[in-house]
């Protein structure tokens, strides 16, 4: 995090997995001026109240996606029901189904 | 709907030192250092108000602001004269004394 001690900078492009870009979309498609779901001042926030070792513990993407859930909690757009209900119905399909989610893409 | 600009380049500016919870865009780091203004960027929402739904308004200006990275880090080793520039709101700013 800014001005603590830390390594070097990591330069390299990295390619980025699909989830990753519909992490990246989803964002862009929620602050979008004709949804207004979210902010990006929000999101920043609620990736602060991640905590500091998230920035150890979770990748960039993973740091996002937490953060958006939280927002769209708090704004009322998801209930956490609802949330936990579709993760445990991704889930239930298994690897595989995962994989025929993303072809179908 | 915009707060009057208090400061122009150049002036002598410092960085005010406070911890308040929630979500501000000061990097901890340059909380009281003092600076140069280098520009006036515009008046933009604060931040510090979108980020819990709120308008932001009125606008605050926002400043790019030249500190030495000398100033800022004990153990730097780069070349003196060596700046960095951070773009700061103006309620996160008070007048300085001028340069030696």
């Amino acid at each position: 995090m800014g001005g603590l001690p830390a390594g070097p900078v990591e330069r390299h492009e990295h390619d980025y997995a699909l989830w990753e870009k519909r992490v990246d979309a989803l964002m862009v498609l929620l602050s979008a001026p004709e949804r207004r779901l979210l902010k990006v001042d929000e999101l920043r926030r609620n990736i602060e109240g991640l905590g500091a070792d998230a920035y150890e513990r979770m990748s960039y993407y993973e740091r996002w996606i937490s953060s958006i859930t939280q927002t769209l909690i708090q704004r009322g757009v998801l209930t956490i029901d609802e949330l936990g209900r579709k993760m445990a119905e991704v889930e239930a399909r298994g690897p595989e189904g995962h994989q025929a989610a993303d072809d179908a893409v | 709907m915009s707060e009057m600009p208090r400061f122009q380049a150049g002036d002598r500016v410092r960085v005010r030192r406070a911890s308040p919870p929630g979500h501000v865009r000061t990097p901890w780091y340059i909380r009281g250092h003092s600076g140069a203004i280098e520009r006036l960027c515009g008046a933009f929402a604060n931040p510090e108000e979108l980020a819990y739904r709120r308008s932001g308004l009125p606008a605050q200006p926002l400043y790019r602001v030249r500190f030495r990275q000398a100033e800022i880090w004990p153990d730097y080793r780069g070349q003196p004269e060596d700046s960095i520039e951070i773009e700061i709101y103006q309620h996160w700013l008070e007048p300085a004394e001028q340069a030696p």
